[in-house]
């Protein structure tokens, strides 16, 4: 499904991934691990689209298509799905409008026609249900006011309604309390099944006890030192970074 | 110089210069009291109204235009302007919508309004809502007007007031801007050419919205239209005027003054879109649109409620205000002012406090895009006797791209401690963050800008009367366009 072929970026001149590679095929949960400055968020920035980071070197290819030629809103439409570590307020602007205006857009690209509102409200209610979120969610300007974990919610509640195929949580864990987590987690794991393929990237292990990853890869200084299955996150929790650093040299 | 002999001299010239001119129906450039002359009349009116406007012309003649707004223009040459341009015959007027310049046509489709409202903001005859459109210096059309007489409303152009209601108008008109008030209104109390009145009786609620339609068409020609809007104790209307002209190379002057005068009990809300010509990206063209815009709650527990959405103009130089006097009276001040290109805007509202119990809110939101510059200017004046007086601003920029400038100059006079002002102001760009994430989520940038530009406006928009609302959108996604990438 998605296939980084030794990927190098640049931020403002400095070189942050140098020769990464990874493929991930549908059905799989990869969990991208690794200390702080590695690289660990511009991955998944850089396979969403975010300007600011310049690709020097390197190839990302989903479903056959370059993802480096597609707009932003072109690859959220073919179902690359970003979930925000720090998601942005936008006062004034209902939660549900936003919700709406993605899945038509996302039903647009797939030449249906905008959902019926009843339709629209009966998918939303069981998905609001599903993250513990009460309705009147629905009605607050997006991510206006959330604390931490209601805005991590929201961004799973958005995956829900949008049903991505390639599914990227930048730290979905960080600032969560542990019945957050539960809820969190128990959304990511509804999501997954046979056609999705889910992208963890995660600085702890505590997330990985409820999302059990298929693959594990420690990221460090820009480069994948190590892949494994889950057993690798435990050994990280055990040993830390430095100690994958100095078996990997 | 004495009166009589005044008017003599203006007789005298008029006969000898404007004959030609009268059959052409409009005034070649040039501004002195015998163009004063020729306007009144033109219009044919009393004796009282020529000595007005001649009044406010020589003290007009001693005053200095106005340099502490935030903007920069070229200085204006007023003997460079036509004071008066009318469309020459009825049957002149457009007859239907295919005699309509296709570019306005094609502004009203952008902007979703209905057909028959399209032919009306057009000057068509037979169109049937109640709107008073005026087209460069004459009042085309004022409809409904029967169905609104039933009522006891009185709607129509100012310059039939002056024929049909003289008592009322000489009553009411300067009493809320004197013809010295500044600058541009006395030369609008001049030369104003025309302009709405309504009268809403006591105790009458008027049966609909009022609409009046404002249009600069001829080159070279300003437009200086008066409107007065009185509601007796206890009555209440709804007024919106809309703004449009055409897109010419040279720049316009428009000087409008439009007063409000509310007793015990009544409401006023007026709401504005305004649509002017803003100019091309270099800033060639446009208007300039000097306007003084002020409410009299005169009456106890009257209300004035000030709604504009400003995406036109070259120059904007704006603050509707609304004078406080009445025990508990409120004024209110919603503002939405977008500019883009090489707009300048310099806009904003006084609250002057003078009757006890006294509240006011503002809420002002800048957004500022492009080359273009806008600032705030607001002033709340709280005076001795407004014993527990309130007022709450709220003043928001929002700046799209990194080449535009948002200014805020808030101005507070309080002078007594009962008072309560509370002032926020907030500053933001549209965050490259907040497009990301919309665009992150399939919708594209287009879309994204005008979702956060209208989340941006939200307070304001709801404050519009619906169907206008719905046009406010439309208009500033128009405005927008192509604002980012």
């Amino acid at each position: 499904m998605l296939e980084v072929n030794d990927l190098h970026v640049t931020v403002e001149g400095n070189e942050i991934l140098k020769g990464l590679s990874l493929t991930i095929n549908a059905g799989e949960v990869h969990a991208i691990m690794g200390p702080n400055g590695s690289g660990k968020s511009t991955l998944s920035a850089v396979i969403a689209g975010k300007e600011e980071y310049e690709v020097t070197q390197g190839t990302v290819t989903y479903e056959g298509r370059d993802v480096l030629e597609m707009d932003i809103e072109e690859r959220a439409r073919a179902g690359l799905l970003l979930g925000f570590q720090y998601p942005v307020e936008i006062p004034g602007v209902k939660n549900i409008y936003l919700l709406k205006a993605a899945l038509n857009a996302q039903r647009e690209a797939q030449g249906l026609g905008e959902i019926p509102a009843p339709e629209f409200m009966k998918l939303i209610k069981e998905k609001i249900a599903s993250m513990q979120m009460d309705a009147s969610f629905l009605q607050r300007a997006v991510n206006e006011g959330f604390s931490g974990g209601e805005k991590k919610r929201n961004e799973i509640l958005q995956m829900l309604v949008l049903q991505p195929k390639l599914a990227m949580l930048d730290e979905i864990d960080s600032g969560l309390d542990i019945d957050a987590m539960r809820v969190v987690a128990s959304g990511v794991n509804s999501l997954r099944n046979e056609e999705r393929a889910i992208l963890l990237v995660t600085h702890y292990q505590r997330l990985l006890d409820y999302v059990v990853p298929d693959y594990v890869h420690v990221l460090i200084d820009g480069r994948i030192v190590k892949s494994g299955d889950a057993e690798l996150a435990r050994e990280l929790e055990a040993n830390g970074y430095e100690g994958i650093e100095e078996s990997a040299a | 110089m004495a009166t009589e002999e005044m008017e003599q001299l203006v007789r005298r010239e008029y006969k000898e210069g404007f004959v030609t001119d009268i059959e052409s129906d409009t005034l070649p450039p040039g501004l002195d009291e015998n163009t004063i002359a020729f306007i009144s009349n033109k219009k044919g009116e009393p004796e009282w109204m020529l000595e007005w406007r001649l009044e406010a012309y020589r003290q007009w003649l001693k005053m200095k235009e106005p340099s502490w707004a935030h903007l920069n223009y070229p200085p204006i040459d007023y003997q460079e302007i036509s004071y008066f341009s009318a469309p020459k015959r009825p049957e002149d007027r457009p007859q239907s919508l295919d005699e309509v310049d296709p570019k306005l046509l094609e502004t009203y489709e952008k902007l979703g309004i209905p057909l028959h409202e399209r032919a009306a903001l057009a000057g068509v005859a037979g169109a049937n809502v109640a709107v008073d459109a005026v087209f460069d210096s004459e009042s085309v059309i004022t409809t409904f007007k029967e169905e609104l007489a039933e009522a006891g409303v009185i709607f129509c152009s100012i310059s039939e007031a002056i024929q049909e209601y003289p008592e009322l108008v000489k009553q009411y008109l300067g009493t809320v801007v004197p013809q010295n008030d500044n600058y541009f209104a006395a030369l609008n109390s001049a030369v104003f050419t025309d302009g709405s009145f309504v009268f809403v009786p006591e105790g009458v609620s008027c049966p609909m919205e009022l609409s009046t339609y404002f249009r600069i068409n001829a080159e070279n020609t300003g437009q200086f239209e008066r409107t007065l809007i009185v509601c007796e104790s206890g009555a209440d209307v709804s007024y919106l005027e809309g703004c449009t002209a055409p897109q010419r190379d040279e720049n316009q002057l428009h000087a409008a003054v439009v007063e409000l005068v509310a007793l015990d009990d009544a409401y006023i809300k007026y709401s504005t879109v305004q649509n002017w010509y803003p100019g091309d990206e270099d800033g060639v063209g446009g208007i300039y649109n000097f306007v003084t815009k002020r409410g009299d709650c005169r009456g106890e527990r009257s209300r004035i409620s000030w709604t504009q959405v400003e995406t036109g103009s070259a120059i904007t130089w704006k603050y509707p205000s609304c004078m406080l006097r009445g025990k508990d009276s409120i004024g209110e001040f919603y503002s939405v002012a977008v500019t883009n290109g090489r707009q300048q805007a310099d806009t904003g509202t006084k609250m002057v406090h003078i009757g006890e119990g006294t509240r006011s809110t503002i809420i002002s939101k800048g957004i500022s895009a492009g080359r273009s510059n806008q600032s705030y200017r607001g002033l709340v004046k709280i005076g001795p006797r407004a014993k527990g007086a309130r007022n709450f601003t709220e003043c928001d920029s929002l700046l799209i791209g990194d080449t535009c400038g948002a200014h805020t100059y808030p101005y507070q006079e309080i002078n007594n401690s009962t008072a309560t002002v509370e002032h926020e102001a907030t500053t933001s760009k549209i965050g490259e963050d907040q497009l990301f994430y919309c665009q992150s989520r399939g919708i594209t940038e287009e879309d994204a800008v005008s979702m956060i530009v209208n989340g941006f406006c939200k307070d304001v928009f709801q404050e519009l009367p619906m169907e206008f609302a719905v046009e406010a959108e439309a208009l500033l996604n128009v405005t927008l366009e192509g604002a980012v990438g």
